[in-house]
């Protein structure tokens, strides 16, 4: 009765050199993920939660431990994963549909393939009508609109979301969150999700991880098992973020 | 005239068009002095460019904004205004920033620097003076920033979503500093945000706008004492029906 775990981080461990000496950003780091579990990493600004997504989708090596994504070492990018960044970098000289379909033509799906599915999630995603439009046209909840549909478009087994809606104000956030629940229940995945707000955190996850203050761990766990669609101001919502966001090393 | 008192702040007729696009359509309101009021609508519905023609940083169209009852001039009126982004100047140290608004204003020497300590002493920053902003964080910036605004003792303070960016118990936190300053100074502030949990935090009124061409669907007394509890039941109601009123996703 082995649980499957998607994704592992044994005793993961990430230093940069600077000039001033070893930077320690994350320490001893054990993270398992479940097969499509909604994982939030919840903690303050500058805590190291982009350089662990960071070494998970392989842009940056570990320094000690291991990571391994469905039973494979990491030690590259690669198309199982698929990252939404925070900053959305789309291609500004591509439309949407050659964002979208970007994945899969570099992996050389023939153009009937690729447009069919590139067309299922824009329509996923809510941006038909917008195939050709391009990013500096759109707004900036429609531009993450785009990233989310240029990951999901590779099909890849884990989502890796770096703050996605860091960026956009409060009721556009709202907005995207809901949207970003009512996309997984038509298309699973197994998603890592960055935040530093908690609100957002209780709203989505399966399981809230924070961590500490860098160089980063893990600090402490909470399963969220509230039902969906959550209310914002449901009391034990409003407990539920209380209780978690005062266990968060603060920085002033 | 006698025995109603005047309105610090008194619109009228306020209208903006760029070009043909009508955005700000007819406001008409008052703030009574010492008023904390909240602004709130829906996103794109021109809070920004209704806090801009206040301040005539943008000339209006037509209509006419009285401080004191006289047209509103940033040259003759004692206004402050905190915009989104953090507007710390680099190339002076934390004291210099607080100070700014008053050699601006001229303000003696000996003056002015005891109104920054006093500042810098009620925002916790005192340790600090000496620093420049780049050497401390985006949330002590921030402080920084309203020490420098309250600094002046401004009989107006504009604020454009200053907390838009932090994460929650930050922005709790500074809320509070923000009001423990209001409470103190008794300055009038005009408060525009994006986030309804926030302005019912904060706000004695709620004025919500309606989407563009921007007028005033209502404004709401916000009867809860302070400090407020977000958990509590009656703030929970009040938020959720602001919710209501501007709820487009």
């Amino acid at each position: 009765m082995e649980q499957k775990y998607l994704i592992n981080c044994d005793h993961v461990s990430k230093a940069f050199e600077t000039p001033e000496g070893v930077f320690q950003v994350i320490e001893d780091l054990n993270i398992k993920v479940r097969e499509n579990e909604f994982l939030v990493l919840f903690g303050p600004g500058q805590c190291g939660k982009s350089t662990i997504l960071n070494t998970i989708a392989g842009f940056e090596p570990v320094t000690g431990g291991e990571i391994t994504v469905n039973g494979e070492k990491v030690t590259k990018p690669g198309p199982e994963r698929g990252v939404v960044f925070q900053t959305t970098a789309l291609f500004p000289w591509l439309k949407v549909m050659g964002n979208v379909e970007y994945g899969p033509r570099m992996r050389g799906v023939p153009k009937k393939e690729r447009r069919a599915r590139a067309q299922h999630y824009i329509e996923l995603v809510g941006l038909q009508g917008f195939e050709n439009s391009y990013p500096i046209k759109l707004s900036g909840g429609m531009k993450q609109r785009v990233g989310i549909a240029r990951a999901y478009c590779n099909e890849p087994l884990v989502m890796l979301m770096d703050e996605p809606f860091g960026h956009l104000d409060a009721q556009t956030r709202y907005l995207m969150q809901e949207e970003l629940t009512r996309i997984r229940q038509l298309e699973k995945r197994t998603v890592i999700f960055v935040t530093n707000n908690i609100e957002e955190a209780v709203y989505l996850a399966d399981r809230i991880l924070v961590l500490r203050n860098c160089p980063t761990s893990v600090k402490a766990e909470y399963e969220i098992d509230l039902p969906r669609p959550r209310s914002y101001t449901d009391p034990e919502f409003l407990r539920l973020r209380r209780e978690i966001d005062s266990v968060v090393d603060h920085t002033l | 005239m006698q025995g109603k008192k005047e309105a610090k702040v008194k619109v009228q007729n306020l209208t903006k068009k760029f070009g043909d696009l009508l955005v700000l359509d007819d406001l008409n309101f008052e703030v009574q002095d010492g008023e904390f009021l909240c602004i709130v609508g829906p996103t794109g519905c021109g809070k920004t460019t209704f806090l801009n023609t206040l301040t005539k940083l943008y000339v209006p169209t037509a209509g006419e904004i009285l401080v004191n009852g006289i047209p509103v001039d940033p040259k003759k009126q004692n206004i402050s205004y905190i915009f989104q982004e953090y507007s710390a100047y680099p190339w002076l140290t934390i004291k210099e920033n607080v100070k700014w608004g008053l050699k601006i204003k001229k303000v003696p020497e000996k003056e002015a620097e005891e109104s920054a300590a006093e500042m810098l002493d009620i925002v916790g920053l005192t340790k600090f003076a000496d620093y420049y902003p780049s050497q401390i964080s985006v949330s002590m910036l921030q402080r920084v920033v309203i020490a420098r605004a309250f600094a002046t003792k401004p009989e107006l303070l504009l604020m454009d979503e200053p907390y838009g960016q932090l994460d929650i118990d930050l922005r709790f936190r500074l809320e509070d500093e923000l009001l423990k300053l209001w409470e103190r100074t008794k300055t009038t502030v005009l408060f525009i945000t994006h986030n309804i949990e926030e302005a019912v935090y904060l706000g004695q009124n709620i004025m919500v706008l309606t989407n563009k061409p921007t007028s005033i669907k209502t404004v709401i007394q916000n009867p809860l004492p302070l400090p407020r509890d977000v958990m509590a039941q009656d703030f929970v109601e009040l938020r959720e029906h602001v919710t209501e009123l501007i709820k487009w996703w």
